[in-house]
């Protein structure tokens, strides 16, 4: 079904790789009632754009990822890849999430492979694959490591390579770097960077970092503090590609825009906080 | 502690243990024997027992039996837990339809079906098999059940992304997380094996060290006795070696508690 549409439709079309529109997000709670997560989201994300949402913690911004993703169905709105209206698992798009996703009973190599030789691929075939893909995140000589053998980082690199290896028209991210410190984040960022620039693919990228997003994206979302988040906020950023993220943080217009988000950011952190406690 | 030292001191809990034992059964202490011989026999007098029954190759025949019941009640009662676990944590339905009687018949000591299988299977190795499987099929049965309900959901998202269909879910997700929660259980699950076999044999058959063990008691023969007890537990210890170095090998990829990353 999916192949024959990919066939018909041009590689390149004027639709937006994703398109939420006026999506509602509502979880039934224990005791009976309804709590609103998201709100009337509206958001376009282009082909090849790299888009970020910041937000306050437990704003909905993760969820908005699932509905994208087609793990979760909003209770409102519609959501639309490539001109198409999203009904089941969105088959276009890889996933890189924020906890530990690696399969922990497959060593590094057979956790890139998995994703060619579910879709078909012959095993020698994706696994010579895979190994390069290892060399291209630097872990060519870690393939018959398993997940608990690897550091923070490198797990989040075989996640990088286990998504990309599928050639997915759109990468969704949640939070990847999260765990990690402070100069990891910093390498991990510029190595997504370099990657994305071979073939840019559309990416929403989701963070609680300004810093990181102004420094990796085209488009900046701002979300409103939970319950029943919105979007609030789309910045562009105008800086010049390709970056490294620790140069152009000294870049005079990065702290301009950075001020300017902050200021619409700061509040909806300390209503998120106030929240959060309240609770 | 060094692993000299450490290999001496635990020699020497067993030394001093028998030491003990033979000074207490053997002179008598102000006129009077603390162990009388007659309920605790002597290490002298199990020791010769023991080298009696490999001498004559008595033994063997009885370890043979007790090993194949207990091989047999581990196979068939992690096959048919296995399947059950997956096939209940698969269709919550049936779970909930068929979960009281699983509590009842998991409460329900295993002793009281002995006689029945007896009487079912008559006092060949089939009855204790039979014993060994109800214990075994628990164990591996909620460690299967288990292990498929807790898959971590973004391990399972993740694979759903990676656009695996429902079958290989099963090969690639929910089979290596179950058998991993059935192989930790391993221990347990032979243990047990042997339980049933050498408890069956106790209470009614014609071979087997359960069966060597209630031969002795019913004449007395407290050294018998002892000796089949010690029999039984090097037994034990030769299985649960060989039961570790199998899981070392099967889960590879599972951290060791304490390592220290490469």
């Amino acid at each position: 079904m999916t192949e024959t549409a990919a066939a018909i439709a041009p590689a390149r079309t004027n639709d937006a790789a994703v398109a939420l529109d006026g999506v509602d997000v509502a979880f039934r709670l224990a005791d009976g009632g309804v709590y609103r997560a998201v709100a009337n989201a509206t958001l376009k994300v282009a082909d090849g754009e790299f888009v970020s949402i910041v937000g306050p913690t437990g704003c909905g911004k993760s969820t908005l990822l699932n509905i994208a993703a087609g793990l979760l169905a909003p209770a409102a709105g519609r959501v639309d890849i490539f001109g198409t209206t999203l009904a089941t698992l969105n088959r276009q798009a890889g996933y890189l999430f924020q906890a530990d996703a690696l399969f922990p009973w497959k060593t590094a190599l057979e956790n890139v492979a998995i994703g060619m030789e579910t879709a078909g691929t012959p095993q020698d075939e994706a696994r010579a694959r895979a190994g390069k893909w290892l060399t291209r995140v630097g872990l060519g000589s870690f393939g018959d490591r398993y997940p608990h053998m690897l550091s923070g980082g490198q797990r989040k690199r075989i996640g990088l390579a286990q998504v990309l290896i599928r050639d997915p028209k759109i990468l969704l991210m949640d939070e990847p770097f999260g765990p990690l410190d402070a100069q990891t984040r910093q390498i991990m960022g510029n190595l997504l960077l370099d990657l994305w620039n071979a073939d840019r693919k559309a990416v929403l990228f989701v963070t609680h970092d300004l810093e990181e997003a102004i420094a990796l994206s085209d488009r900046v979302v701002i979300m409103s503090a939970g319950p029943a988040a919105r979007i609030i906020g789309d910045w562009r950023v105008k800086l010049s590609r390709p970056r490294d993220i620790a140069e152009i943080k000294l870049d005079p217009a990065f702290h301009d825009l950075h001020r300017e988000i902050w200021q619409m950011l700061k509040s909806e952190v300390i209503k998120g906080y106030a929240q959060a406690e309240a609770r | 502690m060094s692993r000299v030292k450490l290999t001496f001191l635990q020699v020497m809990v067993a030394v001093v243990s028998l030491a003990i034992w033979h000074i207490l059964t053997t002179y008598p202490v102000f006129g009077r024997m603390i162990l009388p011989p007659f309920f605790f026999s002597n290490p002298v007098e199990v020791v010769k027992q023991i080298y009696v029954w490999f001498a004559t190759g008595v033994i063997w025949k009885h370890l043979y039996v007790t090993l194949i019941e207990a091989m047999l009640a581990f196979a068939i009662g992690s096959v048919g837990g296995v399947l059950v676990g997956f096939w209940f944590a698969r269709q919550p339905r049936t779970a909930a339809v068929f979960d009281p009687y699983v509590k009842m018949a998991n409460a329900l000591p295993r002793v009281v079906l002995a006689p029945i299988f007896t009487l079912w299977l008559g006092l060949g190795i089939w009855s204790k098999v039979a014993l060994g499987v109800t214990l075994v099929f628990f164990i591996v049965f909620f460690n299967v059940y288990q292990g498929v309900k807790e898959v971590s959901p973004t391990v399972l998202a993740n694979a759903r992304m990676l656009g695996m269909s429902e079958r290989q879910l099963m090969r690639h997700v929910y089979w290596p997380s179950a058998l991993s929660w059935m192989f930790s259980s391993l221990h347990t699950s032979v243990g047990f094996a042997v339980v049933g076999a050498v408890v069956g044999e106790y209470l009614g058959a014609a071979a087997g060290l359960g069966y060597l063990i209630q031969q002795a008691e019913g004449v007395f023969d407290v050294a018998g006795v002892f000796a089949g007890m010690f029999v039984l537990a090097a037994f034990v210890i030769v299985i649960d070696t060989v039961v570790t170095i199998v899981e070392k090998r099967l889960l590879v990829w599972r951290p060791v508690v304490g390592e220290a990353r490469p």
